[in-house]
């Protein structure tokens, strides 16, 4: 075993294991921070997948902004704790069928995709964002200022949402 | 035939002249005096003599004949009908006969009509007359000229339903002048009679279509030869029985003594003279097809003989004077088809002519001596002899019982009317007698048995005549009426006088070894001049003479006194009685046809009709049927079948709803479960794919 | 060397715990969560395919402005979906999605 694949297992371990904290813990707030654990463990991996650029996203977009936000609506909203949540009685279908679908996709991948071995090294011309971008601003114009739009929607949606009614707030 | 030189192209004016004559006076009739209504059709009758002797002319230059071509009619498919007039001599001979005759008898109508539309008080109906008598002669014309059988159709329907509209002239009359409806009846009688006998000429007329392709005359004669005998014979018999229906032969001769209910003038033009002859025309004119059967000749001259001494025993038993003057034509009738029949066409032909004068005279003088007899008896209601007495009783003009001793009323008339009956009986040399020996002559040679039964005919037609001259004109007035009777005027006469003429000097025609008829009409028919027979020319005139003897014996020697039964009654017993009573005929048609008919209409009406189909089908089969079918409908069907569907989709649709409504819990994270199936489901899909 | 098919795995084990998330908790935040989860998961199979296809340049790019693509819209909707449970929360005083069954017939 490499020390490349010891790595990957250690770090796989740890985002499955941070997934399952998350999904187990009666804490609102223990979840999100699993969540944040969990996303960093992800941005490893696109640095090993020579992503540099995205994995630097993922941390100041999803570990940053939106876990940040998670919290604070979290903490907000007082709802760190929620009685009474799981039962497993009751959620048998729900497992059985994850289990279904992780053992399908599994099947499909050990039977359809190749094993392809894939370099933990990163080229310099991989690894840049400047092509990144230079591809982002050309080729991606178009769609990468719709979804500036929509974020622009985003944001006023969230606002007239949560606004307070001065008058007529009753109703 | 496409000579058209001469006057052939005037042909068509035969025709249009008399129609031009009819519709001068329904328009402009109004306004006219009868004298100008009767100039008007007299005209248009007269010019139309004029063209037929421009044809006559034109043909004895040309005898070729012509063809002109009027009008194209019916084209369809195979079936081509033009309205083509035929000049040969044969259709000449009937146009010069019918425009002739047909004109001096419009002269004569002049003057009866002028007196006839005032004995029943109805003087408008004088104009209408004319205007049917010029329909009759255009009509008449249309018969004769016709190319091809459709044609001669044509005019044939045409003519009869002219007879129809004339006997029922006074349709709201009966013979003696009182309201009845008894001439309309006469009129349907002839012309539902006449119907029998245009269904068969129909048939033939459609036979010779399905076999020939064609009927026009020359195309059809062109390729009867090569027909089947069967064709041939049916053809023949179809067409026979169309003349019996025309020509008032065995069995349908019916309606003829019926149809005297019509004016006089009418019974001498249409019912003696012509159209009735155009029977005799018909078999003249398809020569070529009877030539070709001798068992259609048989049965044709069979028919024509039986018809010629049944009606002449009637004859002998009548009193009407018009009466007897009708089976005479009937009989005569019969003499020209059975000699038709027996192939030989020009002494039939010759015999229609001198028929035409002669019975055409004898009518008309008829008339003249009814016309005399009313005014006796209007002279006697005016002058009031004897009171009332005659006013409520019903007179008989036409009746000969009460005549008598009329010669010295009515002396013109008289002399008129001896011609016509020495005509008619046949005596040397007058036209009957060369006519009627032809004819018997040609029997002799032919067939032998038609002689036989002619002769005796020939016999009876001098009795009856005789008897019939005896009892008008000799002997003592047997009635007060006839005491006092008036002769006619002049206009009456003067025709009757040119008949007269006629019929002396008719047989000039045709005599014996000159042939100009015989002749004239092998231009058209293939026919060869008769032999002149002295043995059957002395029997018949021996015959003659001693029939004449016979009826003088019974009528003259000994003259009827009033209320006198028949001196014939006490001799021939139950024969008579038959004879006075035209054998029963109408009876037994009646009894055969008529109520038999009743009988099945009445079957018809109650039993199939109303038992059958109203009361037993309705009720049972539609009614019940359908009662049956809606029970059988709604109960099994529809409680059964159709409620229980809807009611099992009803509970289905229920019982799935109350589960399904469970899926629909409100609840987010089971609508997510159910996502979460169909990813697993279409995901397992497209790897077991 | 690590096989492509082990990030691949990874991807889908923590996809399906996402799901699981999704189906087994109530507490709405938790929910939202896992979805970010599953977009997570989803997100770590494009950077794998398009180091896969390494030699194509264009493919590395196209993977990876994907990716860039999903976190934008996975902000856009957190910032939508926040805003509603606060709103829900509000009416409610309750995350709870069980509580939430207004849309019951």
């Amino acid at each position: 075993m490499t020390g490349e694949l010891f790595l990957f297992f250690i770090l796989a371990l740890t985002a499955v294991l941070t997934a399952v904290g998350m999904l187990t813990s009666r804490n609102a707030v223990y979840a999100a921070l699993f969540l944040v654990l969990n996303f960093a463990v992800v941005a490893v991996f696109y640095l090993m997948l020579g992503s540099p650029f995205i994995a630097l996203s993922q941390v100041t977009v999803y570990g940053g902004a939106i876990m940040v936000l998670f919290l604070f609506v979290i903490m907000l909203l007082g709802a760190e704790n929620i009685k009474a949540e799981v039962t497993l009685k009751k959620m048998w279908p729900a497992l059985v069928l994850s289990v279904t679908l992780l053992g399908l996709i599994i099947y499909m991948i050990v039977a359809k995709v190749p094993m392809v071995g894939l370099a933990a090294e990163t080229s310099v011309a991989d690894a840049a964002p400047k092509p990144l971008a230079v591809s982002l601003f050309s080729t991606y114009l178009l769609p990468f200022e719709i979804t500036s739009f929509l974020l622009l929607v985003a944001m006023v949606g969230a606002i007239v949402l949560t606004k307070q009614e001065k008058k007529g707030a009753g109703k | 035939m496409e000579n058209t030189q001469l006057f052939f192209n005037f042909v068509p004016w035969i025709v249009f002249f008399p129609v031009l004559g009819l519709l001068l006076n329904l328009t402009i009739g109004k306004k006219l005096s009868e004298n100008g209504i009767g100039a008007i059709a007299v005209l248009a009758s007269a010019s139309a003599f004029v063209v037929a002797v421009l044809q006559a002319y034109s043909l004895s230059i040309h005898p070729e004949g012509a063809s002109i071509l009027v009008a194209e009619w019916i084209h369809v498919g195979d079936l081509a009908i033009d309205w083509t007039f035929r000049v040969d001599t044969l259709s000449v001979t009937m146009m010069l006969v019918v425009s002739g005759v047909g004109t001096l008898i419009h002269i004569y109508a002049i003057g009866y009509m002028h007196e006839d539309v005032r004995f029943h008080n109805d003087e408008g109906r004088f104009k209408r007359f004319f205007v049917f008598l010029n329909l009759f002669i255009a009509m008449m014309m249309v018969l004769v000229s016709g190319d091809s059988y459709m044609m001669l159709f044509v005019g044939w329907e045409g003519v009869g339903l002219c007879s129809f509209l004339l006997i029922g002239f006074w349709y709201d009359f009966d013979t003696l002048g009182r309201p009845s409806f008894a001439n309309s009846n006469a009129a349907k009688k002839a012309f539902i009679t006449n119907r029998i006998g245009d269904f068969g000429f129909l048939l033939a007329a459609f036979m010779m279509f399905w076999q020939f392709k064609s009927t026009n005359f020359d195309n059809v004669f062109a390729v009867v030869a090569n027909a089947e005998p069967w064709v041939i014979l049916w053809i023949t018999i179809f067409i026979l029985v169309g003349v019996a229906g025309k020509s008032a032969q065995i069995p349908l001769y019916i309606w003829l003594p019926d149809a005297m209910a019509g004016p006089t003038p009418v019974s001498a033009l249409i019912h003696a003279a012509t159209m009735v002859t155009a029977g005799v025309y018909l078999v003249t004119r398809s020569a070529p097809i009877f030539m070709l059967s001798h068992d259609a000749q048989y049965i044709v001259a069979t028919v024509g003989a039986l018809t010629a001494i049944f009606a002449a025993t009637i004859a002998v038993g009548q009193y009407d004077i018009k009466k007897v003057l009708a089976y005479s034509t009937i009989s005569q009738l019969g003499f020209m088809v059975a000699a038709v029949g027996m192939g030989a066409f020009a002494a039939g032909m010759f015999h229609l002519i001198t028929h035409a004068f002669f019975k055409a005279l004898l009518f008309l003088s008829a008339g003249s001596v009814i016309l005399g007899m009313e005014r006796g008896h209007h002279h006697l209601a005016h002058h009031g002899h004897h009171g009332g007495k005659h006013d409520e009783e019903v007179f008989d003009p036409g009746d000969m019982r009460n005549m008598g001793g009329l010669r010295k009323q009515m002396p013109v008339t008289f002399w008129l009317y001896m011609v016509g009956t020495v005509a008619l009986a046949g005596l040397f040399p007058f036209a009957g007698f060369w006519s009627k020996d032809e004819i018997l002559a040609d029997a002799f040679l032919e067939f032998p048995h038609v002689y036989w039964i002619l002769t005796g005919a020939a016999f009876l037609t001098a009795f009856y005549m005789g008897r019939q001259v005896w009892m008008v004109f000799f002997g003592k007035p047997r009635h007060e009426v006839a005491a006092h009777a008036e002769e006619s005027p002049l206009i009456m006469t003067a025709p009757l006088m040119v008949l007269a003429a006629l019929s002396v000097f008719g047989g000039a025609l045709n005599l014996p070894g000159v042939h100009t008829l015989t002749v004239w009409l092998e231009h058209t028919i293939d026919i060869h001049p008769g032999e002149f027979n002295m043995q059957v020319a002395l029997i018949s005139t021996a015959l003659a003479l001693f029939a004449i003897f016979l009826s003088w014996l019974l009528y003259m020697r000994k003259p009827l006194t009033t209320g006198q039964p028949d001196p014939l009654k006490r001799i021939l017993g139950f024969a008579f009685t038959g004879m006075e009573n035209k054998w029963f005929v109408d009876e037994a048609y009646k009894f055969v046809f008529i109520d038999r008919y009743t009988d099945l209409a009445k079957f018809f009406a109650q039993t199939v009709d109303w038992d059958f189909w109203h009361e037993w089908f309705h009720n049972s089969v539609i009614a019940a049927g359908f009662v049956g079918l809606t029970k059988f409908l709604a109960n099994p069907i529809d409680l059964g079948i159709v409620d229980n569907i809807s009611k099992i989709l009803a509970r289905s649709i229920q019982y799935s709803s109350e589960n399904f409504r469970k899926v629909q819990n409100g609840f987010v994270r089971s609508y997510a479960l159910s996502v979460m199936l169909g990813v697993v489901a279409i995901i397992g899909y497209l790897l077991i794919k | 060397m690590i096989p492509v098919n082990y990030y691949l795995t990874l991807s889908v084990v923590l996809f399906s715990m996402g799901a699981l998330g999704v189906l087994i908790r109530r507490n709405s935040l938790v929910v939202f969560m896992s979805i970010e989860l599953m977009l997570n998961a989803g997100n770590l199979a494009f950077v794998t395919f398009a180091k896969m296809h390494a030699a194509n340049l264009a493919a590395v790019h196209n993977g990876q402005i994907f990716v860039f693509f999903v976190m934008t819209v996975a902000a856009a909707e957190v910032a939508v979906g926040l805003a509603l449970i606060v709103l829900i929360f509000r009416k409610k005083q309750s995350i709870d999605l069980d509580q939430l069954t207004h849309l019951k017939g």
